[in-house]
């Protein structure tokens, strides 16, 4: 088709208004690319300048006309689709989690505004009230020799109505990101102090306050004491720009990093093996306990080889392993074993109402499978599900679905051939029709019954086409959350697993608990192993699937 | 028929039918209860199908309206359900109308243009389709959360957001759509070129037209895809106001407080549209949705 040939004609119609935009694109784009970049969101920078430049090439070169048309969706493909699958594969390489959730700078900043309480430090504070309902506050020392009082000028106080009016982030109230100044007085004053009933509508913002003293000491609330007493804190870390010289070797480390505690004298240094701060010897080797909070770092394949080692993983995750893939198998076994069997008789002329038969056993299928999972887990509920009072009546049990691992799994099973076996009826009553009928008019020459017919005839005619969509079933079934976070949300748990992990979870709903769930505390390096190993078994059965249906005949 | 039919034949037939009447009656057991128990008194009583102490409460709780008790207290509705069926219908239809745009088009450059890369894009799409988001929500959670600092209209918490990403799904449609445009003889198209049409006006005025029936079907699966998706709105949406119907209805059921018939009244209300939607369009519905792959 004349594609160039057109696009030379509504280039020239539009061509100032391609100009237009074009620019707009790369100059917000542009824009957007170097605001991700200074922000040190390298990945985002990256993906953005991809889709970006590929949009922008797709839409001024004329060769790329037929481009255009699949742009949008692609793009959206490769932005929600392909770039998260990449960013998850990325943080499987990490230890991010929830105690290594912060790059090393934030880390550093986090330690560097960590105080410690000075000696001879401890204050009373008094408010005495001024005009406008403000207040000055009087600072008394309450230990050693220390007599020296200081006093604030008149401040605002918010009392708890105020603080609710006003939102309650701390940071708003004043004098706690800028420190009140208090000056040292030599008497106090006339006026009596506020009683302390009075002072206790003043806690929360108390509590929160910070004053500066006239030599630089930073004044914080004693959160272990009662209200209205006070400390003098002194930084506790302090960064070493100039390096540290390691004792017994001679070693100088000036990397920037190096951290001073002021309250034990002794030196710190990001360990980039386990993404926490810790305290080095004489030697510059790293000792003690590590310093939460922890800073992301690469930690290379250990996370998939703790998979493979650590007790507390491996097993459960082999265990859960096992039962996603017999799930899934044994979901697909079921509903086409009875989706091919109701197939066969809803599509037999000799069956009257067979339009009302096919359009109620689609029924399930129709509902919202979120809405039909709810529905058994109530239905299936121990004391007072519909269930197991029909049990009761006719059999005189009442199985314990949802604590049992063995009985859990059985309720899934059945639930998800409840939600399943439509789909494989319809499939097989697609199939079906490309049977030849003289086929079983030969066998019923040959006298043979209808069940001979069934399993020697319409199995093994339909099990060709069908195993790609076969494949694509079992795919879906390993994969399918909504169902085992609806219905059991893998529970009843394996005891002795060091991550959160049920006896009911498939590998997906087992990635999202670790990443999600709290607890062991949330491992979302972990998570992404896992997950990335599920892409590869996805992806692999996507492949074969492709393969078999014939659809990279393309 | 001229044919005289064997003996077993009838036994054969009569025993089918009984054996469909009690697989159905094992089918619909589930939904007829849940129907029941929408009309039973309180939220933990049992009893049969047919209830013995009707009431309309949990239907009056469902649709907003706060019930008074017989001792006088009132009772408000738990959840704002009318509120997450409009925002699962709000998010579904504009998800849907987009996903119907793009798809068309890409289908459209699929199915009658030759470029480079074109079977490889379609099987990558395929192929990556196939991928369960949940896999990478710590990913989408944190690029959401970035986009949240730039354009806070489509970062966490929002609608905008959540129809972003679900526009991503539109592999499957595609592929349905090229298949029903590859039924369509392109000598009409071919003709209108020779007459001077563009690709882009042969497209819009010939083949759209006659592809009414395939984007009805499209529009009708990504709608059901969109309100049945439960991992990604749960995650990116933590408002209970902002919720979809899929997350908002879990929360009848926590195990320290069930409200059985409160949700059995909210999830009749909320499935039955759907239900009859799909039940009228099946034999539409199905061929679409057996092309691709398996409903999501």
């Amino acid at each position: 088709m004349g594609a160039s040939n057109a696009m030379d004609r509504s280039s020239s119609r539009f061509a100032w208004l391609r100009v237009l935009i074009l620019s707009l694109v790369i100059l917000f784009g542009g824009y957007s690319v170097i605001l991700m970049y200074v922000n040190g969101e390298i990945a985002f920078a990256l993906m953005t300048t991809f889709v970006l430049s590929l949009g922008i090439y797709i839409f001024t070169n004329p060769k790329t006309y037929a481009h255009r048309y699949i742009f949008p969706g692609v793009a959206g493909m490769v932005i929600f689709i392909l770039f998260p699958m990449a960013y998850t594969v990325a943080l499987s390489f990490t230890n991010y989690s929830s105690k290594n959730i912060l790059p090393l700078e934030r880390a550093q900043d986090y330690l560097l505004k960590q105080t410690f309480k000075a000696q001879e430090g401890s204050y009373q504070a008094s408010l005495f009230a001024a005009p406008e309902g403000k207040f000055r506050i009087l600072l008394t020392p309450t230990e050693g020799d220390n007599t020296d009082l200081y006093m604030t000028t008149v401040v605002p106080m918010w009392d708890a109505a105020e603080i609710k009016k006003r939102g309650a982030n701390p940071d708003l109230m004043p004098g706690v990101e800028v420190p009140h100044k208090a000056l040292k007085v030599e008497q106090l004053p006339e006026a009596a102090a506020i009683e302390r009933k009075v002072l206790f509508q003043y806690r929360e913002h108390l509590r929160a306050l910070r004053f500066e003293l006239p030599d630089g000491k930073l004044v914080m609330a004693d959160q272990s004491a009662g209200v209205g007493n006070y400390s003098a804190v002194r930084p506790q870390y302090s960064r070493l720009d100039g390096g540290v010289v390691v004792k017994n070797t001679g070693a100088i480390i000036s990397d920037g990093n190096t951290l001073f505690d002021n309250r034990t004298q002794k030196h710190l240094r990001p360990n980039f093996d386990i993404g926490f701060y810790q305290y080095i010897d004489e030697n510059g080797e790293f000792v003690g306990k590590p310093l939460s909070p922890g800073f992301t770092v690469g930690i290379g394949w250990d996370n998939y080889w703790k998979v493979l080692s650590d007790p507390g993983i491996q097993q459960p995750f082999f265990q859960i392993f096992v039962w996603t893939v017999l799930f899934a198998a044994g979901s697909v076994f079921f509903t086409l074993a009875i989706g091919m069997v109701l197939a066969n008789l809803v599509q037999w002329e000799f069956l009257r109402g067979r339009a009302i038969y096919r359009v109620m056993l689609i029924l399930p299928y129709a509902v919202p499978a979120f809405i039909s999972i709810l529905v058994f887990k109530g239905l299936f509920n121990q004391n007072f599900g519909e269930i197991n009072l029909v049990l009761e009546t006719l059999f005189g049990i009442r199985p314990d679905w949802y604590t049992s691992p063995a009985l859990a799994r059985t309720m899934i099973l059945i639930v998800n051939t409840w939600l399943g076996y439509p789909y494989m009826m319809i499939l097989c009553m697609g199939l079906l029709k490309s049977i030849p009928e003289d086929l079983y008019e030969a066998s019923a020459m040959d006298g043979a019954g209808p069940v001979h017919n069934f399993f020697h005839i319409t199995i093994p005619l339909l099990m060709r086409p069908l195993t790609p969509l076969l494949i694509a079933s079992f795919a879906f079934n390993f994969n399918n959350f909504v169902l085992i976070q609806l219905l059991t949300a893998g529970r009843p748990d394996i005891i002795g697993a060091s991550v959160p992990a049920g006896t009911t979870d498939i590998l997906v709903s087992y990635t999202f608990r670790i990443a999600f769930e709290g607890g062991g505390g949330q491992d979302y390096g972990l998570a992404a192993a896992i997950a990335t190993v599920i892409f590869i078994i996805v992806g692999a059965l996507a492949v074969l699937n492709l393969k078999l249906s014939k659809m990279d005949k393309v | 028929m001229p044919i005289v039919q064997p003996k077993s034949l009838i036994y054969r037939v009569v025993a089918t039918h009984i054996f469909m009447w009690f697989f159905l009656a094992l089918i619909v057991f589930p939904l007829l209860m849940v129907i029941a128990i929408s009309f039973r008194q309180g939220n933990f009583s049992v009893g049969s199908i047919i209830p013995e102490h009707f009431t309309l409460d949990h239907w009056r709780l469902a649709l907003g309206i706060p019930v008074v008790e017989a001792d006088g207290s009132i009772t408000p509705p738990p959840f704002p359900v009318l509120t997450w069926l409009w925002n699962s219908v709000k998010i579904a239809s504009i998800t849907a109308a987009f996903i119907v745009v793009l798809s068309t088009t890409s289908a459209y450059a699929f199915a009658r243009m030759k470029f480079a890369g074109k079977g490889l894009i379609l099987k990558g799409m395929l192929i990556f389709q196939m991928f369960p988001a949940v896999l990478a929500l710590v990913a989408i959670y944190a690029m959401f959360d970035k986009i949240g600092q730039y354009f806070p209209a489509l970062g966490l918490n929002t609608h905008a957001g959540l129809v972003f990403i679900y526009m991503s799904g539109i592999a499957l449609h595609v592929w349905t759509i090229k298949g029903y445009f590859e039924t369509i003889d392109p000598s009409l198209e071919e003709a209108a070129a020779i007459d001077g049409a563009t690709p882009w006006q042969a497209f819009r005025m010939i083949l759209l037209p006659l592809s009414v029936p395939i984007l009805a079907v499209v529009f009708i699966l990504s709608f059901i895809g969109v309100v049945t998706e439960y991992p990604v709105a749960s995650l990116l949406i933590t408002d209970a106001a902002k919720y979809t119907l899929a997350v908002g209805a879990q929360q009848y059921l926590y195990p320290q407080n069930i409200l059985w018939g409160d949700f059995a009244a909210a999830a009749v209300m909320s499935g039955l549209p759907i239900t009859i939607v799909f039940m009228l369009a099946q034999r539409w519905l199905v061929g679409g949705l057996t092309a691709g792959g398996v409903k999501g």
